[in-house]
C-alpha cells in the first residue's frame, strides 16, 4: 500500500489516462447492458409476466414461429392436465394485431387470449379485472402511448370493438408491440377473423394457440407431449419465439463480450508497459529482500484502486446518460443486478490482466540490481 | 555461533552460464571482513567483483565453498529465507543509487521499514537521514538530487534495517572527485559507527584512502592489493 498510493500519485497522469480508456469502456458497457435489459423487456416482458412453467404447442411447431402458427385444442389441453406434476393447465392464444383507439390513437397490440379467472388473467392496478366479453386489460405501457382506460379500441380491417376496463401495474410487451390481455372466447373470434355478426367455425371455439402449463416440481415434457400430441417449450426457451429476439440479444451479447475482452486486454497491456518500465525498481526491492507477494500485491493494489475508481465513474456516466435515452423511443432500462454484475466482472477482467503482467515481472532476478545498469 | 563475527567467505567457487559459455567467476575466494571494517575490492572488468558481492549478499548459492554472515550459513537457505535474511541484515548501496522514482529521500528510507512485516529494530529514519547530511533535501524525489545527494540517500536506505553486512557496488561511477570522496568518507565513518562488515567494489582508485583493506580481483581470483 506504502508504494502503491505514492506511485498512483507520482505517475498520476498516466494512470488518468489509463483510467479514462477503461472509464469509457465501462460507460459503454452500461449502456449496451441497458439497451439489452430493454430490448428483453421490450421483447418478452408480457412473457415473463406469465406464472407458467412451460408452454405446450402443437406438435412439430417451430420455436420461431410457435406463437404465430400453432393452434391446438381442448382435448390437447385435457391430457395436459392429466399429467403428474401438472398443478393446472389452461388455453393460451397470442395474435398481433393493428387497431386504432376512439381517441384515434393507431396502436399495434399483442392480444394474449387468456381465460377470464385462470391463473393467466391478470392482475390489474387501475380499471377492472378481465371478464367482460368485450373488455380488454392492457399493459401499463399502452397507457404512455395515449390509450385509456374507458376508451374503445377497434380491430383494423375485423372490425371487431373491445373496451379498455383495466390496465396491469407493469410493463408487459411482446415483440415490441404493447399487451392487450383479452377473454378467451373474443380471442377465438379475432384469431378467425370473424367480424361483428359473423359466425364461428364449429371448432374455433375449442382452439387456441398453446397450452400453458403450471407445474409443481418435476414435469416430465416429453411423456405430456407424447401423450397430447404436442411440442411443448419452457417459458425461457419460449422467449426465444418472440420475434427478433433471439437476433437481438445474442448481437448485444456478442458486442458486450468483446467489451470485456478488450477492457482485459486494455488493463494487461498498460500494466505489462507500466511493470516492464519499474523493471529495474522492482529488482532493487526484491534484492532488498521484497518478498514477490508483497510486490504482487502492492501491484494489485495500485490496479485495483484504478479500476474502482475509472469503473465507477464510468457506471456514473452510463447511468446518467442511460437516463437521457429511456426518455426516447430506444427500449432502455437500467437493472440493477446488470449493471453491477458488469462492473464488477470489469473488475475482476481487468484485475486477471493486470495479474498475468505484473506476476511475471515481479520474479524479475534481484541480481540484475546489481553492476552494470540497464 | 558466534555473534559477530562479519563476512566469512570461504573456497566460494562460482560458475555462470552453461556449457560453451561457462565461466567460473569465482574460483576459490577466501575472503573475512570483519564488524566496522571497509574492504574495497578492485579490479578489471569482468574479473567477478559483482559476482563476489552477489553471493556475499545471499544473491547467488555458490557452487563450492561456505559463504556465512554472523554465522549463519547463507547456502543452506531456501529462496525465501534468502530474501528475507536480506531484507533483516544485509544492505546494499548500488551503482547510481538506484532509488525508487515515486518516493522523496524520507520515503526511501520509510520503505525499508515497510518492507519487514515486524518493523521493529530498524532506524529512525529522519535521524539517520540527518545522519548522512540530508534533513534539507529530506521532501525531493530522486530525479530532483544530484548523483551524490542520491548516493548518500541509497547509503542511508541500506543502513536504515541496521545490516550485519553493507554491500556497495561502484557507488562513485557517476560522481565528480570531490563527492566520491564525500561519499566514501561517509561510508567508512558509517560502517565504524554502526559496526558493520562493508564490501565495497570500486574502479576508483583515488577513494581507497578511505579504506581498511584493498584487496584485488583478476579472473575471479581474490589476492591482498
Ligand atoms: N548471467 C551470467 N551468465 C554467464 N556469465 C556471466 C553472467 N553474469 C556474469 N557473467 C560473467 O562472469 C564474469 C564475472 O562477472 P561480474 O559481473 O562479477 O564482473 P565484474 O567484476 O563485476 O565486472 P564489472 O567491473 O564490469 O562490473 C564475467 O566474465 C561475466 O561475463
Ligand atoms: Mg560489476
Amino acid at each position: 500500500m506504502f508504494l502503491a498510493l505514492r506511485e498512483l500519485r507520482f505517475a498520476r497522469w498516466r494512470f488518468t489516462l489509463m483510467g479514462s480508456v477503461v472509464a469509457l469502456i465501462a460507460v459503454l458497457v452500461v449502456l449496451l447492458s441497458g439497451l439489452s435489459s430493454g430490448l428483453v423487456n421490450d421483447g418478452v416482458s408480457g412473457l415473463q409476466r406469465l406464472p407458467v412453467t412451460a408452454f405446450a404447442f402443437d406438435d412439430g411447431t417451430k420455436l420461431d414461429a410457435a406463437f404465430s402458427r400453432s393452434v391446438v385444442d381442448r382435448e390437447q389441453l385435457d391430457q395436459w392436465r392429466r399429467q403428474p406434476g401438472v398443478r393446472d393447465a389452461t388455453l393460451f392464444g397470442n395474435l398481433l394485431v393493428n387497431a386504432r383507439s376512439s381517441r384515434d390513437v393507431p396502436i399495434d397490440l399483442a392480444m394474449f387470449g387468456v381465460e377470464p379467472g385462470s391463473f393467466l388473467s391478470p392482475p390489474v392496478a387501475e380499471g377492472a379485472a378481465l371478464g367482460r366479453p368485450d373488455g380488454i386489460v392492457v399493459s401499463r405501457t399502452a397507457l404512455d402511448a395515449g390509450l385509456r382506460v374507458g376508451d374503445t379500441v377497434v380491430i383494423d380491417r375485423i372490425g371487431a370493438r373491445f373496451t379498455v376496463i383495466g390496465a396491469t401495474a407493469d410493463q408487459r410487451t411482446y415483440g415490441h408491440v404493447d399487451v392487450a390481455y383479452v377473454p378467451l372466447a373474443a380471442w377465438q373470434r379475432l384469431h378467425q377473423g370473424a367480424g361483428p355478426g359473423e359466425a364461428l367455425r364449429g371448432s374455433a371455439s375449442a382452439e387456441a394457440t398453446a397450452v400453458a402449463i403450471q407445474a409443481d416440481g418435476d414435469l416430465d415434457l416429453a411423456a405430456g407431449d407424447a401423450a397430447a400430441g404436442t411440442t411443448s417449450f419452457d417459458r425461457i426457451e419460449a422467449y426465444g419465439a418472440s420475434p427478433g429476439y433471439t437476433a437481438e440479444t445474442s448481437t448485444l451479447q456478442l458486442i458486450q463480450a468483446f467489451l470485456y475482452a478488450i477492457s482485459a486486454l486494455v488493463v494487461g497491456a498498460f500494466f505489462t508497459v507500466w511493470t516492464i518500465n519499474r523493471r529495474a525498481e522492482l529488482a532493487v526491492l526484491r534484492a532488498m529482500g521484497a518478498a514477490r507477494s508483497y510486490l504482487l500485491r502492492d501491484g494489485l493494489v495500485q490496479a485495483l484502486v484504478v479500476l474502482g475508481a475509472s469503473i465507477g465513474a464510468g457506471i456514473v456516466v452510463g447511468v446518467g446518460l442511460g437516463g437521457l435515452i429511456r426518455g426516447s423511443a430506444v427500449p432502455f432500462a437500467i437493472e440493477a443486478p446488470a449493471v453491477l454484475t458488469a462492473g464488477v466482472l470489469l473488475v475482476v477482467l481487468g484485475l486477471a490482466g493486470a495479474a498475468v503482467a505484473i506476476v511475471r515481472i515481479a520474479a524479475v532476478d534481484p541480481l540484475t540490481a546489481l553492476g552494470a545498469q540497464r | 555461533m558466534n555473534d559477530r563475527t562479519g563476512l566469512t567467505l570461504s573456497g566460494v567457487t562460482v560458475r555462470l552460464g552453461d556449457g560453451d559459455t561457462m565461466v567460473t567467476a569465482l574460483d576459490e575466494v577466501d575472503l573475512t571482513v570483519a564488524p566496522g571494517e571497509l574492504v574495497a575490492v578492485v579490479g578489471p572488468s569482468g574479473a567477478g567483483k559483482s559476482t563476489l558481492l552477489a553471493v556475499s549478499g545471499a544473491l547467488t548459492v555458490p557452487d563450492q565453498g561456505t559463504a556465512t554472515v554472523d554465522g549463519h550459513d547463507l547456502a543452506g537457505m531456501t529462496v525465501r529465507q534468502r530474501a528475507a535474511y536480506r531484507r533483516d541484515h544485509i544492505g546494499f548501496v548500488f551503482q547510481s543509487g538506484n532509488l525508487i522514482p515515486a518516493l522523496t529521500a524520507l520515503e526511501q528510507l520509510r520503505l525499508v521499514a515497510e518492507l519487514s512485516p515486524h518493523r521493529a529494530g530498524g532506524r529512525n529514519p529522519a535521524e539517520l537521514l540527518a545522519d548522512v547530511g540530508m534533513t534539507h533535501r529530506a521532501g525531493r524525489r530522486p530525479h530532483q538530487l544530484s548523483g551524490g545527494e542520491r548516493q548518500r540517500v541509497g547509503i542511508a536506505r541500506a543502513l536504515m534495517g541496521r545490516p550485519k553486512l553493507l554491500l556497495v557496488d561502484e557507488p562513485t561511477a557517476a560522481l565528480d572527485r570531490a563527492r566520491s570522496h564525500e561519499v566514501v568518507q561517509l561510508l567508512a565513518r558509517e560502517t565504524k559507527e554502526a559496526g558493520v562488515a562493508t564490501v565495497m567494489v570500486t574502479h576508483d582508485h583515488d577513494v581507497l584512502e578511505h579504506c581498511d583493506r584493498v584487496t584485488e580481483m583478476i579472473d575471479g581470483r581474490l589476492s591482498a592489493g
